[in-house]
């Protein structure tokens, strides 16, 4: 049998071995084997030939003998002038091309640099901390069996207390902290409502402050409290204020001890603007020394920790883990949720909370989310270059053919191709910066962000070299590989023509642009309608005219009738109630109803009222009546909303007796039903209205805020100075801090309005960009075509005729790109709006009227260039050469 | 001493070569040293060589005929150059006087 040498050992001889070696080396090694074989059998003799194939494996047969000729130096100086002469002549000649090229790159580039400045700031939220790494919250996750997995971000006093005695060694700080409140400063007549937190002495070291006065130790003194640079800038001026006193709540005297600079708006803690001693907080509220100190079934604190350095959050969680459960013998229904007490790194603060005891993949979705659509922006913008580039390749072929044949090689070609996209991307990066510039404050203001170009960073700028690195070898590979293909006999006789082939994959560009514009267009308009068809909803209750204040201090107790009499007295009040919560913000909710045939289980919306608070937010009634100061008996009436009649399943509830017991000591009210309201927005607008009862006198607490109907024949900015002047009388420690319910209820939409804002500013972006492509490819065909047109005219086309047909192709792929995006953007705005329980339709139209637009767009597009050239004198065209 | 330093191996290949008188190339050149001193030699050894020899000038190659048994490929045929036999003639004479001038000749069965 006649066998042959190891494929594969031949293969890697043809590969590494010079090829003026090659012939003699494989000879005797074949002739080798043979002869092996006849002696040693054909398997020794493969191997043989694998070992002998293997000594050949040294520099002296890897070696190439050197060309006889000059080598071609691929990076020559004179050449490179050359190039970037060549690209700028090109630049100037077409100035047409190079604007749509460069402005286009610039927008798509502007765009991922604003998308790239806003993931760095979502993943770089909280690292101005310098613990960063070490700092984590005390959190448990809890496991009910009947009400399933949770978290809970508020610990109850005694677990800090048992951290602190048996645990301490594990931490390098420990601290509890107060809930973020807004509280009233004064200083002489200054009076400010700022939000602030209480926390242990450690704090602002563990949160590494920037002292402008004073030291990290300010908050060892009891009654001292550490400003933010800007409130201390709005209380005392530009002087060092510490060591002055300041007055909080009308209440105590404290003294500044420091001041310092903002924390960003990319911190957690961005929205302290002071931080105050735990002990002042705690001395402040005598019900934590009274009852909650030993009390491991009320939860209220939140606790910071930073670790050791050496030590990870894993360890110190698995450490900690029972140091709840342990204590809770005496607590059936605490012990029922299995505490497990665990560290949640700062790391993981912003972008992976939890939603019902699972981690929440939201916010990290949208990163992603936003940067995909960045990239596919870019992507456009490449797009657009690169179709250009290969649509006018045929000017260039010619230049290619000269080239080639005085003695250009194709890796000079391909640089030459690269220094051009280079150059273009190198403008368009300079232009994008520009852009951004301007842009930027108006960014900053939809999402919401303190974004700032990076000027200072070293990153940004490995980045943006990168960037331009990237873009440059994505938009010039195709042009520079291509281009540099042809081949010169061909170019130069003039026999090179284009394949019928060579337009597939340009067309598949364009549909690519398409998909992606029609699918943010689609994606768009369902936002936008998902948040119109939410503010259309009918609300329940009239907003215009009402602002509601907080009751912020203890002041404000105990005067309702004198406040609501001097506010009427003025004329410009129509009424005033007051109210558990704010109108746009359902702030109670419990269980333990009973009724006919009801169920305690349920969960009720529980809200404590005045008699006028009908009256003043003007609620509908569907049946019965309103609370009335004429009947006593009212004020153990209950006003319940459709959702709660429906969901207690009365067939008459009006005066119908509702029990309700509460379950922390068994105490009964016992209501009757006097009226059935029209459901009232107070939740989320997307949501699905909770069933809620109204009450004058109830278990959990009593009103906090006071509501104001401005009469409607008095303006808002006549009346509102007139009603602070009855504050100012009546409750002068208090800054009048009002809302307008209206503005207020708005804010329901931000994030919706925000997303729709970004939506249709990429969308808009995405068509401007695929569009200004479409003008130079469109452009190009009809030079191209110019000839052909000539000759139609001639013989007899009209405008409409020609008009036709140049505006067919791209209509084609147009309608092509919708049928493609339709489908994606269904699935993924179906999938978007799940998470709205009151939402729109996607209805056909939307894809209709999508594509029309898309169409609209084109054809505006492609006309200006088709009727320009079938307007086009034939004599002239035809004469062209 | 003038003459071009001749390794031990590359004396050998370059005898082989003078011998096979003017048929020589890697295979053979392989075959018969390895019949003749009984060592093993790899073939990329021997094409070093060759290839070392053709530097210094003392073997001068051209390609042969294209033979089946080598799937078409042809083969170097070397043979020695004048200055390689006056080397090896000068290696051999200098060999010779050392021999001559020797006192008691050694005897070829040296024991081991």
């Amino acid at each position: 049998m006649h066998s042959n040498p190891p494929r594969l050992a031949d293969r890697f001889l043809q590969f590494f071995c010079a090829p003026h070696l090659l012939e003699e080396v494989q000879g005797d090694l074949h002739e080798e084997f043979e002869y092996q074989v006849k002696h040693v059998g054909a398997r020794r003799a493969r191997w043989r030939y694998w070992r002998d194939v293997l000594g050949f494996f040294q520099p002296r047969y890897i070696k190439r003998k050197s060309s006889q000729y000059p080598q071609t130096y691929l990076f020559s100086l004179n050449m490179l002038r050359n190039y970037f002469k060549i690209a700028v002549r090109n630049l100037l000649k077409h100035k047409g091309y190079s604007f749509i090229n460069i402005f286009g790159l610039a927008t798509g580039m502007a765009v991922a640099i604003l998308i790239g400045l806003w993931i760095y700031d979502e993943l770089s939220f909280n690292t101005y901390h310098k613990n960063y790494d070490r700092i984590g919250q005390v959190m448990t996750l809890i496991n009910h069996e009947r009400d399933g997995l949770g978290h809970n971000h508020s610990m109850p006093y005694p677990l800090s207390t048992e951290l602190a005695i048996n645990y301490r060694s594990h931490f390098k700080h420990l601290v509890k902290a107060s809930w973020v409140q807004d509280y009233i400063l004064s200083t002489g007549e200054k009076k400010l409502s700022r939000k602030g937190q209480f926390m242990d002495q450690e704090a602002p070291e563990m949160l590494s402050l920037t002292m402008i006065y004073g030291s990290w130790s300010g908050l060892q003194d009891p009654y001292s409290i550490l400003l933010s640079a800007s409130t201390a800038k709005a209380l005392f001026g530009d002087i060092d204020p510490t060591n002055k006193p300041l007055r909080l709540n009308n209440k105590v005297d404290v003294k500044v001890t420091g001041v310092y600079e903002d924390l960003p708006l990319n911190t957690q803690f961005h929205s302290r603007e002071f931080f105050g001693p735990f002990e002042l907080w705690v001395t402040q509220n005598p019900w934590i020394k009274e009852r909650a100190l030993q009390d491991w079934s009320n939860h209220f604190l939140t606790i910071y920790a930073e670790i050791k350095p050496n030590d990870t959050f894993e360890n110190v969680s698995s450490i900690i883990k029972n140091a709840e459960l342990k204590n809770l013998a005496n607590y059936k229904e605490q012990a029922a949720q299995n505490p497990q007490v665990f560290l949640q790194p700062m790391s993981k603060w912003h972008l992976y909370g939890f939603s019902r005891g699972v981690p929440d993949t939201e916010p990290m979705r949208m990163v992603w989310i936003v940067g995909i659509i960045g990239a596919f922006v870019l992507l456009l913008a490449c797009i657009n270059f690169m179709n250009l580039s290969t649509a006018r390749s045929e000017k260039r072929a010619k230049e290619v053919g000269v080239r080639k044949a005085i003695g250009s090689v194709r890796g000079q070609l391909i640089n030459q191709f690269f220094s051009e996209s280079f150059l273009i991307v190198v403008l368009a990066f300079i232009l994008a910066l520009l852009l951004v510039l301007p842009i930027l404050p108006w960014f900053n203001n939809i999402a919401e962000k303190q974004l700032t170009v990076l000027w200072a960073n070293p990153y940004f700028w490995l980045f943006s070299l990168s960037f331009i690195l990237i873009t440059g070898l994505l938009a010039g590979s195709y042009p520079a590989l291509y281009l540099s293909s042809f081949q010169p006999v061909k170019v130069l006789k003039g026999t090179f023509r284009v394949g019928r082939f060579a337009s597939i994959p340009r067309q598949v560009l364009v549909v690519t642009q398409f998909t992606v514009s029609v699918t943010l267009i689609i994606s768009t308009v369902i936002i936008v309608r998902q948040i119109q068809i939410a503010k259309n909803r009918s609300v329940g209750y009239t907003r215009d005219g009402l602002i509601m204040l907080q009751m912020k201090s203890d002041d404000f107790y105990g005067k309702y009738d004198v406040l609501r009499a001097e506010l009427k007295k003025t004329g410009a009040v129509y009424e005033m109630s007051q109210s558990m919560g704010a109108v746009t913000n359902l702030a109670s909710g419990n269980q333990g109803f009973e009724w006919k045939g009801g169920d305690p289980e349920e969960q009720f919306g529980t809200l404590a009222v005045t008699h006028e608070h009908g009256k003043t937010v003007d609620w509908q009634f569907v049946q019965g009546r309103d609370f009335s100061r004429d009947f006593p008996g009212d004020s153990s009436g209950l006003i319940i909303n459709e959702a709660a009649a429906k969901l207690m399943n009365l067939e008459h509830p009006v005066g119908e007796p509702v029990r309700w017991t509460w379950w922390r000591n068994n105490k009964v009210l016992d209501y009757k039903i006097l009226g059935v309201i029209k459901n009232m927005v107070m939740e989320s607008p997307y949501d699905a209205i909770e069933p809620t009862v109204f009450y004058i006198k109830g278990h959990n607490g009593g009103v906090n805020f006071i509501n104001i109907k401005i009469n409607p024949a008095v303006s808002a900015s006549v009346a509102i100075p007139k009603i602070e002047a009855v504050f100012k009388k009546i409750v002068p420690s208090v800054p009048f801090d009002y809302k307008f319910v209206d503005e207020e209820y708005n804010t329901k939409f931000k994030a919706e309005e925000r997303i729709g804002k970004l939506a249709t500013f990429f969308a808009i972006l995405a068509i401007f960009i695929s569009c200004l492509g479409l003008f130079g490819l469109a452009s190009f065909v009809a030079e191209q075509r110019t000839k052909e047109i000539g000759i139609r005219k001639v013989l007899g086309a009209t405008v409409a005729n020609l008009w036709q047909l140049l505006s067919k192709d791209f209509v084609v792929l147009v309608i092509i790109s919708c049928l493609i995006a339709a489908p994606i953007s269904y699935y993924f705005m179906n999938e978007w709006l799940q998470k709205y329980t009151y939402r729109t339709e996607i209805s056909w139209w939307i894809f209709a009227a999508s594509a029309a637009g898309a169409l609209t767009i084109t054809l505006l597009t492609v006309s200006f260039q088709a009727i320009k050239a079938a307007l086009m004198n034939p004599v002239k065209s035809l004469k062209t050469e | 001493m003038k003459r071009t330093y001749l390794g031990e191996f590359e004396e050998i290949v370059l005898l082989a070569v003078a011998v096979l008188n003017g048929q020589a190339y890697g295979v053979l050149l392989m075959h018969e040293i390895i019949e003749q001193t009984d060592r093993s030699v790899r073939l990329n050894q021997v094409h070093s060589a060759l290839q070392r020899l053709e530097e210094k000038g003392m073997v001068r190659s051209e390609m042969g005929e294209p033979t089946n048994e080598r799937g078409g490929r042809r083969k170097r045929l070397f043979s020695v150059t004048a200055f390689g036999q006056r080397t090896l003639q000068e290696i051999q004479e200098v060999r010779a006087s050392f021999w001559e001038r020797m006192a008691n000749p050694l005897k070829l069965t040296m024991p081991i």
